[in-house]
């Protein structure tokens, strides 16, 4: 497994306009998340993609096993069926809040990009609590009209997960 | 071991009369009965898991851990031998070690900077001379009273175990036979660390206890296991107890499967679907060891689990937050003689477990359920007669509670709760 780069330096000037497509990319997976339209989540993974969910301690610990790995849309899709037919677990509905990404060109129509979370989730009680805070560190093909994911890996500031996580981040 | 000691609860507690076949719900939501466990259990005279070796591996090298509610720090001293000690400074108590790891000289608290050797024992006094000939401690102040408070040790296949307690057996014994025959099996032989994570559970600590006793719920809950054959009960497998009944050993051999109908008739909404994995990397295994064994589940009383699922081999344990509360550390591992193709099934299959686990996500809720479902009733009992009344190794069959029986049968020897016959 290649080592991860915990910061995705903003080294050249990224034209705006790619800017904002990303920034639109970034946005429009939350909002997939946050309105429970699951099915179209691993369409935004390229058909090898990485999707990985970790802790900021796995990553300086140097750990492959975090507390998510998907490799290829084949095993993101298994999560999606998993926890639409075999997982069990209280209904719950989460808020993405995404900070400004930072960009930086990897090589031609490839750029990798960090940005911050915070994701509050609310429970079937009612409940709305903060779930997680942490990064993405992402590899994005911007080559086809539609972006998607090389690489997606979240890293989590916390070792704690809360009660279990089913649902993505 | 039976302790008899006077009744310390204001209102005691009369286990019903089926004894290890029922359990009374207060024992997951009255505080007094948490304090009493913390006494009688985690400072009582009972092995409990700290850290592994392989988390301090290099001389200076420091763990902090909790053994109960008490903060505790494991080391490894300049000359390699490990020590365990509370993590209270032996001035005003406050916390000496404050991250998880770390590698020092020495051990110093940082409210009055009195410092420690890593072997617990009081090395100097800030100020002790006083400053300028004035202040400084009593002339008779003895540097060799004051030390971190030292916890007694044993290792065993690369756990390392701490006790409060004098008369705490030696720790083979604690474990019996057959219990370090599988921990050997699994543990014995250079491990490395291969990730990290925990949980919070809002349960008690004992219901988790429970949870991972129970072979009946396993692929009735689990989904994933029994859709994707990874465990059933219609495959040859056992529950094994220590010889006091306190740990288990539950198994499954994978390659004996005979689909039984009662997963078809009993609705198991865990056999209603059939379908094949769309990355099935995830499931890519081999043979690790010529027993048979796929899978297999060891319990150490009282908050200890070895896991080996498949090749995804992991050491879970537990730590009680509060008498509602449970932090649930997983630890996964392989060995130092894996391959890299090896170390990347255990990568794979380590989606198998843990909190986004795809067979144990849902016991980060089920205990959770029966917290809530039980904390306004402490007069009712759970019915735990799956497999029998008693508390004995069944090798034939896993539809069965008798490792959870044996639980019981452990906790109540060592809280000194009889039943209503006896008393």
């Amino acid at each position: 497994m290649s080592a991860t780069p915990l910061k995705a330096e903003a080294t050249t000037v990224i034209d705006p306009e790619i800017h904002l497509r990303i920034e639109d990319f970034l946005t429009c997976y939350a909002h997939v998340l946050d309105d429970g339209t699951i099915d179209e989540w691993p369409g935004f993974f390229a058909e090898d993609a990485i999707y990985q969910i970790t802790t900021r301690e796995n990553c300086e610990a140097g750990y492959p096993i975090g507390v998510l790995y998907c490799e290829g849309r084949g095993m993101i899709t298994d999560r999606v069926k998993a926890l639409k037919t075999a997982n069990i677990f209280e209904g719950h509905t989460y808020c993405h809040i995404l900070g400004r990404p930072s960009v930086r060109q990897e090589r031609l129509g490839v750029v990798a990009v960090r940005s911050n979370f915070s994701v509050f989730r609310t429970m079937e009680d009612g409940k709305a609590e903060l779930f997680a805070t942490g990064k993405y560190l992402d590899r994005i093909d911007l080559r086809d009209e539609q972006p998607r994911f090389l690489e997606r890996r979240v890293i989590l500031d916390s070792r704690r997960i809360d009660v279990l996580l089913v649902l993505p981040l | 071991m039976s302790i008899s000691v006077s009744e310390p609860l204001t209102e005691p507690l009369t286990w019903p009369a089926e004894g290890v076949a029922r359990v009374p719900y207060r024992v997951f939501s009255d505080p007094d009965i948490y304090a009493l466990e913390q006494e009688r259990i985690f400072r009582g005279p009972v092995w409990h898991f700290l850290c592994l070796e392989i988390d301090i591996p290099k001389h200076g090298d420091v763990r902090t851990t909790w053994l109960g509610d008490t903060p505790i720090i494991v080391t490894r001293d300049h000359d390699g031998k490990i020590h365990a000690m509370i993590n209270r400074c032996a001035h005003k108590g406050a916390l000496v070690c404050l991250k998880k790891s770390a590698n020092v000289e020495s051990l110093r608290c940082v409210y009055h900077a009195w410092n420690y050797g890593l072997d617990g024992k009081l090395k100097n006094v800030a100020f002790r001379k006083g400053i300028q000939g004035k202040g400084g401690m009593p002339d008779d102040f003895d540097i060799s009273k004051h030390r971190l408070e030292p916890l007694r040790l044993e290792i065993f296949s690369g756990l390392i175990f701490g006790t409060f307690s004098s008369e705490t057996e030696p720790l083979r014994s604690f474990l019996g036979d057959r219990m370090t025959q599988f921990l050997s099996r699994n543990l014995g032989r250079p491990l490395k660390t291969l990730g990290v994570h925990s949980q919070i559970i809002h349960n008690n600590w004992k219901l988790y206890a429970e949870n991972v006793r129970d072979s009946y719920h396993a692929t009735l809950l689990h989904t994933f296991y029994t859709t994707f054959k990874v465990n059933r009960l219609d495959m040859d497998g056992g529950i094994i107890l220590s010889d006091k009944k306190w740990h288990h050993i539950s198994y499954t051999k994978r390659a004996t499967l005979k689909p039984a109908q009662e997963y078809n008739e009993a609705k198991v909404h865990s056999a209603q679907y059939e379908s094949k994995l769309a990355g099935p990397a995830l499931l890519a295994a081999w043979d690790e060891f010529d027993d048979g064994i796929t899978h297999s589940i060891q319990s150490v009383f009282p908050t200890l689990v070895v896991q080996f699922t498949l090749n995804s081999l992991a050491v879970r344990f537990f730590v009680p937050r509060g008498v509602d509360k449970t932090e649930l550390f997983w630890v996964f591992l392989g060995y130092e003689r894996d391959d890299a193709e090896q170390t990347r099934m255990r990568i794979m299959q380590g989606n198998l477990t843990g909190a986004a686990g795809l067979v144990s996500l849902e016991d980060g809720c089920i205990n959770e359920f029966v917290q809530r479902g039980t904390r306004t009733s402490p007069q009712r009992a759970a019915f735990v007669e799956m497999g029998g009344r008693e508390a004995v190794s069944n090798e034939s069959s896993r539809a069965t509670e008798a490792a959870v029986r044996g639980f019981w049968h452990g906790y109540r020897n060592i809280m000194g709760f009889e039943t209503e016959s006896t008393r």
